[in-house]
């Protein structure tokens, strides 16, 4: 079977022996694999889902364009549907012909067009979520991701006394448990001391 | 006349069903199954612009008239590969 849409593990060398061919002097295979990361997050595993009669149909005629359009062989197309491991081979496309350039041509351009029209849609998981992917976009529980985010508070620059106010409770803060009225004093001696400077006011400087 | 709709990926999810039968007008257009659909499952509005139709396993142009035993499928946009 050229085109087939199955739950079982997908055998590159069984499509192949399918499109063995005496005048064949090239045979191109592709194999889409199930990546570890997308979008910067960790994958833990995926989940296809396909309108599989819909979807060997799609193929076929993914077959005919390519067929019309590069002088090769053949070609099949198999994906998996189900829950699928990293690693694992969720998409084989193998391409047959007398000559090595448009067996290379057509399986990228087949590639291409199934991830543009077949109908199969892939669920990312994730340690901490799901979600299908539809075109480029994550789509989470349903709803596409277009919700406005929520509106942070409206934050105003404080005036000059509400910042020497709001700089003095910090300083009460940190200072614990201290007396207000020595914290008092003891603000007074930080100000001062940072108005003069660390060092000693220097009298006979060298020339 | 009845038609049979399929649904799938989030579509499914918002939906809450795989697959349903409905009694449906005469003459109903794809499209206009699209938006009885929509009213009836107000969490599939946000696949309004984004999702494809396909009639009898074959994509569908929302303006296409239904047939009794017809069956319809919500296409969103696919990820396969």
């Amino acid at each position: 079977m050229l085109f087939k849409v199955t739950d079982d593990p997908l055998d590159p060398r069984e499509l192949e022996r399918e499109l063995d061919k005496p005048e064949n002097g090239a045979v191109v295979t592709f194999q889409g694999v199930v990546r570890n990361h997308s979008r910067g997050r960790t994958v833990s595993y995926l989940e296809y889902d396909a309108y599989a009669p819909m979807a060997t149909k799609v193929m076929a005629q993914i077959a005919e364009e390519i067929k019309a359009r590069w002088p090769i062989t053949d070609i099949g197309i198999w994906h998996r549907t189900g829950r699928l491991e990293i690693g694992e081979t969720s998409l084989l496309v193998v391409v047959t012909s007398g000559h090595r350039k448009e067996a290379f041509e057509a399986c990228h351009h087949a590639v291409d067009r199934i991830k543009e029209i077949v109908p199969v849609w892939k669920k990312e998981v994730w340690d901490n979520g799901e979600s299908w992917v539809e075109g480029d976009v994550l789509v989470a529980g349903g709803d596409a991701c277009s919700e406005e985010a929520p509106a942070k508070p409206k934050r105003r620059r404080l005036t000059k006394e509400e910042k020497k106010a709001a700089d003095h409770a910090a300083f009460l803060r940190s200072g614990g448990s201290w007396d207000p009225d020595y914290a008092e004093e003891f603000k007074k001696y930080i100000y001062e001391a940072r108005r003069l400077g660390s060092r000693e006011p220097v009298d006979d400087l060298p020339d | 006349m009845k038609v049979k709709t399929r649904f799938f990926a989030s579509a499914r999810d918002a939906v809450g069903h795989r697959e349903m039968d409905l009694e449906v007008p005469d003459g109903l257009t794809a499209g206009d199954l699209l938006q009885r659909l929509i009213s009836d499952y107000p969490r599939l509005a946000g696949h309004a612009n984004t999702v494809r139709l396909a009639v009898n396993e074959a994509y569908a142009d929302p303006a296409q008239r239904l047939c009794e035993g017809d069956e319809v499928a919500l296409i969103p946009p696919v990820s396969g590969g």
